[in-house]
This record gives structure tokens, sequence and C-alpha cells, in this order.
């Protein structure tokens, strides 16, 4: 016992001593060591450490003021039966699912439209414009927009004969106006992926298939889709990815309500981490978002077969 | 000598309707895009009274500064209770400055150490340099709400709550995107010149400082608007971390004047005037540098 004790330190400065003999790092590695340093740094504390310690979080009781209490799984037993995040979860697939699909449509129909009509970098920066400005800003502009007593919108609605709505103050409308918000911001994002996309389509293949008397519809449709299904699986799973996490338009519009009809996943999670320091359960939430997106993602890519272009 | 025949007729007057047919679609999107930015400049250059006697003029009514004034602190306390703003301190040209501060350091911080961490990547040989990168890259798929709430408890921890480093730290040193993204772009520059200034006895970094950063140029600038547009655009993390006037960035302060704001007689000339001085970097950087925007957008994500 006392022999292994004392031969332990010996090999472990032997070893010491010995391995600049063996293994001097190349001038090579040590540059290349200074040059990740500081990324590296970054990556571990703000990217792989936090990463870990959530996990290690959504395991304990937590209210940030005292002790951690290890509480095994019972957060996730929980999160199961928790009505109230079935309920947010479900208003999150609703978001999602319209959000991407009225946009992907909107974006495909307006890039195919431009495409045809124009290459102006005007029309291209002002659909951008929208997408330059953050989130709290447009949800501001639109919330003025469409007030109830003041707002031009509704001026509009009046005079059309439709009367006065009361969009985010009403239960139906909340989170159909807050998908509207969000498309106005990322249409024109969605457009200028598309367009990009569009512009790698050899003209050559619609020249073919309008000798042969294709319409421009079916072109459209034989061509131009199938082509671009690199760019769509993209912007798809992106905006699946961004959408789910919607956050910022919530809490400065309608804070998840009017009676919790735009509660989505992140705004939850919020309430429990910030307003009420349920560290433990929200780390859970968080942890179960994150199964939610790799499970959905893993799901398109094998879907889209994504990357794969026909070209 | 042409003939015009019916058919032919026809298929020009269907062309000419397929094109006014085109250009209204894409009128009437440019026109939903582009309103309601005037609307934000037309309210905050209107007498604040009379935004509830007139809400359809499509010019600012009475056009007055005030408001403002009254956003960037140039006002008496008095005069902005007088027109109904909520008396609560506003003083917008702090957070402008602010959230200068936040994304200059945060865009420079995180250009120079992921082009650093891309160079070496991209060129140097090093034990598990793949095994890292790929890590790396894998990091771009947790999603943020994920590291939130650490990243939060250690920002308490090293009592950075509050301050600017707090706000900054999480990506001053790299972010998986930006690392990727410079990557790409150096495996594609040509070595010669990298080659013969290391037969000239050219150190690493020397080679990326004089040769690798300035032939970068067009993407390191591509990079940083886009990073530069994220980082002034940001709400969650601020809002976590920089809630503090001292540190509040104008999304926050937006929010949080958004808040304070009376419930049924909201201070729309404030917060429209707010809104305008949050667009105004971002329309100036539009107007110097309209195309390369543009052209970043559409070129970022996809690389």
């Amino acid at each position: 016992m006392s022999d292994l004790a004392n031969t332990v330190p010996s090999v472990a400065s032997q070893g010491l001593k010995s391995a600049p003999f063996f293994r001097m790092p190349g001038r090579e590695t040590r540059a290349a060591f200074l040059f990740i340093l500081p990324a590296t740094v970054g990556f571990l504390v703000f990217y792989a450490l936090p990463f870990v310690r959530g996990f290690l979080i959504s395991f304990t009781n937590w209210d940030l003021v005292t002790a951690p209490e290890f509480v095994g799984l019972r957060n996730f037993e929980r999160l199961l039966n928790d009505q109230r995040f079935l309920n947010a979860l479900g208003t999150t697939i609703q978001y999602v699912v319209i959000n991407v699909s009225v946009q992907i449509l909107l974006a495909l129909l307006l890039a195919a439209f431009i495409h045809r009509f124009t290459q102006s970098i005007v029309v291209r920066a002002i659909i951008i414009v929208p997408y330059l400005l953050s989130n709290v800003v447009v949800a501001l502009l639109w919330m003025w927009m469409i007030d109830p007593r003041l707002g031009i919108v509704n001026e509009l609605l009046m005079t059309l004969g439709i009367g006065r709505q009361p969009f985010l103050g009403s239960p139906d409308q909340a989170l159909l106006t807050v998908i509207f918000i969000n498309i106005w911001r990322h249409a024109g994002y969605s457009t200028l992926l598309f367009l990009a996309g569009l512009q790698t389509i050899p003209t050559e293949y619609y020249e073919a298939a309008a000798i042969d008397g294709a319409s421009e519809i079916r072109r459209f449709w034989n061509i131009t889709l199938p082509l671009l299904r690199p760019v769509i699986a993209f912007v798809v799973i992106t905006g699946i990815i961004g959408s789910f996490q919607v956050f910022d338009t919530i809490a400065v519009t309608t804070q998840g309500g009017p009676a919790g009809a735009t509660r989505v996943i992140v705004w939850y999670i919020y309430e429990y981490a910030f307003q009420r320091f349920n560290m433990g359960y929200s780390s859970a939430l968080a942890m179960s978002v994150f199964l939610l997106l790799v499970l959905l993602t893993a799901i398109q890519v094998r879907l889209f077969r994504a990357g794969e272009s026909q070209l | 000598m042409s003939v015009v025949t019916p058919a032919k007729a026809n298929k020009r007057l269907h062309i000419a309707l397929g094109r006014i047919v085109g250009w209204a679609i894409i009128g009437m999107i440019s026109f939903i895009m582009i309103f309601p930015l005037w609307w934000v400049l037309r309210t905050a250059l209107t007498e604040s009274g009379s935004i509830y006697t007139n809400t359809t003029s499509l010019l600012p009514i009475n056009p007055t500064t005030f408001n403002l004034e009254r956003v960037l602190g140039l006002v008496s306390r008095e005069e902005a209770l007088a027109v109904g703003g909520s008396g609560a301190t506003i003083d917008f040209s702090l957070f402008l400055r602010n959230s200068i501060i936040v994304t200059t350091l945060s865009v420079g911080g995180q250009v120079i150490f992921s082009a650093m961490a891309a160079y070496a990547f991209a060129r140097l040989k090093f034990p598990l340099r793949d095994r890292l990168f790929s890590l790396f890259v894998a990091a771009l798929m947790i999603p943020a709400v994920v590291t939130l709430i650490p990243n939060f408890v250690l920002m308490r921890e090293l009592n950075w709550i509050n301050t600017f480093q707090g706000i900054v730290a999480p990506r001053f040193l790299m972010t998986p995107f930006a690392v990727f993204f410079l990557r790409q772009f150096f495996l594609g520059i040509n070595r010669e010149l990298e080659e013969a200034a290391q037969i000239d006895g050219a150190g690493y970094a020397t080679i990326f400082w004089r040769i690798v950063l300035p032939v970068s140029l067009t993407p390191l600038i591509t990079l940083s608007i886009l990073l530069a547009i994220t980082e002034w655009n940001d709400y969650l993390w601020p809002l976590l971390v920089g809630r503090d006037e001292n540190v509040r960035t104008l999304t926050v302060a937006l929010g949080v004047f958004r808040q304070q704001t009376p419930q049924g007689l909201p201070d729309w000339s404030g917060m429209m005037a707010g809104a305008f001085v949050a667009m105004i970097p971002t329309l100036l950087l539009f107007l110097f540098l309209g195309r390369r925007t543009v052209n970043s957008i559409q070129f970022g994500p996809l690389k």
C-alpha cells in the first residue's frame, strides 16, 4: 500500500520530465493552440458547460437563493402531467405550423414573381427592411398600427365595412396576429433565400421546357420546386427551429395572454425561470424543447434528404 | 414586314397582363413592407395630442420634433408629463450609447476571435483539430433557450448582472456561426501568398494579420454586418442581464417603456419616437451599405 503511494508521484514526475523529450509540440501546434484558445474558452464556458449544467439543473429543485435540492426525475414526471405545459406546446405547434407554411408559400410566390419580372436591388432592399428591425420595434409598430381605437388598420377596416377588430386583445385573434407580425418581419428574408436559390437554376431548363410547350405554372411545378428543394429544406428546418423559440414579440405584446392564448413554450419557460425562479423545472422544460427540436430536425433532414440538389 | 396574327396579338396581351399582375403584387407587398415604417415616423413627428383627433392623416399633424426631444431626454419632466408621458425618466440617448457599446464590443470580439480560430481550423495542423471543429459546429444545433438559464446563473455567480461584460460575454469569444462562416472562406483562399511569406520567415501571427485578414476583408465586412444586425436587435439576453439603466440597450428600453406606459392610454407618441431612434442606425447602415447588406443577408446563412 505504502509502496504504491510512493511510486505514484515518482512515475508522475518522471512522466512530466520526459514528456517534452518525446513529444515536444511543434511550432505549428503551439501557434494553433494560441489561435484557438479564446474561441475554445468561449465554447467551453458559454456552450458546452452550460449545456451540461442545464441538464444537471433539470434534476434539481432550485430557487437561486437556497441550495439546489436533487429531486431525480421528478421535474420530468411533473412536466408530462402539466396541462399548462401541454397547452403551451400545442400553442407553439400551432404557431410554428401556420407561421412556417404561410411564410414559405408567400416567399416562394414573391420570389418567383421578383425573379421573373425584375433584377432590381431596390425591390430586394425594400422587402428585406423589416427583417433588419428588431422584433421589439416591429412588435411596437404593429401594436400601434392595429390599436383597437386609434390604429390605422382598424380605420381601414371600418372604411371597408368590416368593422374594428380587437386583434391582440382577443383570445381568438391574438395568436394569428402575432403570426402575422412575424411573417411581416421574416417573409422578405425567406424570399431573398429563395431568390438566391432561383438564381442558381440554369435558364436552359426553362427554355427547353418552353420549347416543349410546358406552361409557366407547369415549369414552376416541375423545374423550379424540385431544384429548389435544398433551399426549401433549409428555410423549413431553420424556420421551424426559429419559430419554435418565438419569444420577443410575445414578451412585448401579449405576455402570453389574453387567457393564455399566446403562451408559447419559451414564454412559459421564461415565466418559470425568471418570474417564479424555479430553475429546476424551467431547465427540465428547456431540455424537453431541445430533445423535441433534435427529433424534429432529424425527421425533417430524412424527409427532405436535405442538401441533395437534383442539379 | 411583320404580320400580327390574332394568336400573336393574344399572346402579347397575355404577357402584358401577366406583367401588370406581377408588378401589382410586387408593388403591393413593397407597400405593406414600407408603409409601417413611414407610420412610425409620421407618428413620431405628430404633436402628441393630435394622434387622437386625426387617426388617418398620412402626413404628420402639427409637425414637431418634441416627441423625439422628449425620448432623447432633452425635455423637462414637467413638460413630458404635461403631454401624457409616463413621467418616468426616459433617455434614449443613453440607451443608444449602450446599444452602440454592446454591439461594437460583441461584434468586434466575435469577429476577431472567431477569425483566429477559423484560421487555425482552416490552415494549421494540430491534434484533435477536426474533432474540435465538429464540436463547434454541433453547438449550432443547441437552441438558445437551453443555455439561457445556466448562462444567467453563471452571470449571477460572476456578479456580472447589469454590466456590459455580462451582456457581451456569451458571444464575445466565439459564435459557432462566425467560426464556421470564416473557416469556409479561409479554406478557399489561395495558399501561395501564405507559403511565400512562410519562406520569407514570417510567423503564423504575421501571416494571419498581414495576409489572411486583409485578403478576407469582404467576408469580414459581410459577417460584421450580419452580426451587428443580430446584436443590435437582441432582446432576451440583455433583458435578463442588463435591465439597469446604465447598461440598458435600446430594445430592452423599448420593452420597459411599453410596460410602463398606462394600459388604457398608451404613450404612442413616445413609443414611436423611441422606435424611430432605434431604427436610425439600421436605416443608416442600409443607406450607406445597402447593396452589400442585401447581398450579405442573401449569402450569409446559406454558405
